[in-house]
């Protein structure tokens, strides 16, 4: 059997180069693909969790958030990817800091 | 298992090995997604990354998690991914650093909450594990049946939010 915190770590450390990627990059598309890292790395969490709590034939919670976040990430990349489009379509650029329309 | 310097080591199960080479795999893939230089290598190390996770589901038993993690993840939001970066070709090669201005210290934070993300994960008393789980189409069902039942609603939710995004993704990246 694979102890928790095994798991726990796996997530973690998946997490903080989602974390870095998201951060750091400047590409639009990388930093989506940072974002893609953490809500793995909280998938991992949610079912880890599921499989080591009280009752997990009985209690699917754990599995059922798990699910509901890949739909989250699927709408999430689908309307993320057609806004880069749209945006590179219209300036020529994805580097996120020349994208600073808003910037006060 | 003793080691030269003394440091007792526990010899790993074969489950817990072949978990460790799947973490590896997965763990080293999500590095490498973050510090490729080249963005295509970052999409096909992110492809990786995914693989592994879902090898990972397997691990916890959790087989449905595991096929939809490659369907969707694999199947749909890496070729997205794909498909975006070759739409978007002209700026990735090489021209300038990848990295924003703030990459310093974005490492120094996300290494920070590694390290303490870390030290919670093994510090914390958790229970050893869970009662045996019978891996059988029983679960499948069982999980099938909680989302008409008590998570209705959150799914019905998930349905129109996909469907609304989707609409809207082809709308904005519609050329007009």
């Amino acid at each position: 059997m694979v102890p928790l915190s095994w798991y726990l770590m796996l997530a973690a450390f998946l997490f903080s180069c989602g974390l870095y990627g998201a951060l750091a990059r400047r590409n639009a598309i990388a930093m989506l693909m940072g974002i893609e890292l953490m809500l793995n790395a909280a998938n991992i969490n949610l079912v880890a969790f599921w499989r080591h709590g009280v009752g997990p034939m009985e209690d699917l919670t754990g599995q059922v958030f798990a699910v509901l976040i890949i739909g989250l990430a699927a709408a999430e990349a689908a309307v993320g990817l057609a806004l880069i489009i749209a945006v590179y379509r219209e300036r020529r650029t994805i580097d996120v800091d020349e994208l600073d329309l808003l910037a006060g | 298992m003793q080691l030269p310097l003394g440091i007792e080591v526990p010899i790993p199960t074969f489950e817990q090995f072949v978990f460790i080479q799947v973490a590896l795999l997965t763990a080293v893939a999500g590095l490498a997604v973050v510090i490729s230089r080249n963005l295509f290598h970052s999409a096909l190390a992110l492809t990786l990354t995914f693989f592994g996770v879902a090898g990972v589901y397997v691990f916890l038993e959790a087989e449905f998690l595991a096929v939809s993690q490659v369907l969707v993840y694999v199947g749909a939001i890496a070729m997205l991914i794909a498909f975006a970066i070759m739409l978007t070709r002209s700026m990735m090669y090489g021209r300038t650093s990848p990295l924003n201005n703030q990459w310093g210290k974005s490492s120094l934070f996300a290494f920070l909450f590694f390290v303490a993300l870390l030290a919670f994960a093994r510090a914390t008393p958790w229970p050893a594990a869970g009662e045996e789980v019978v891996a059988d189409e029983a679960l499948i069902g069982a999980l099938g049946r909680e989302f008409v039942t008590n998570y209705v609603i959150a799914f019905e939710v998930l349905g129109l939010l996909l469907l609304v995004a989707l609409v809207g993704a082809v709308l904005l990246a519609r050329d007009r």
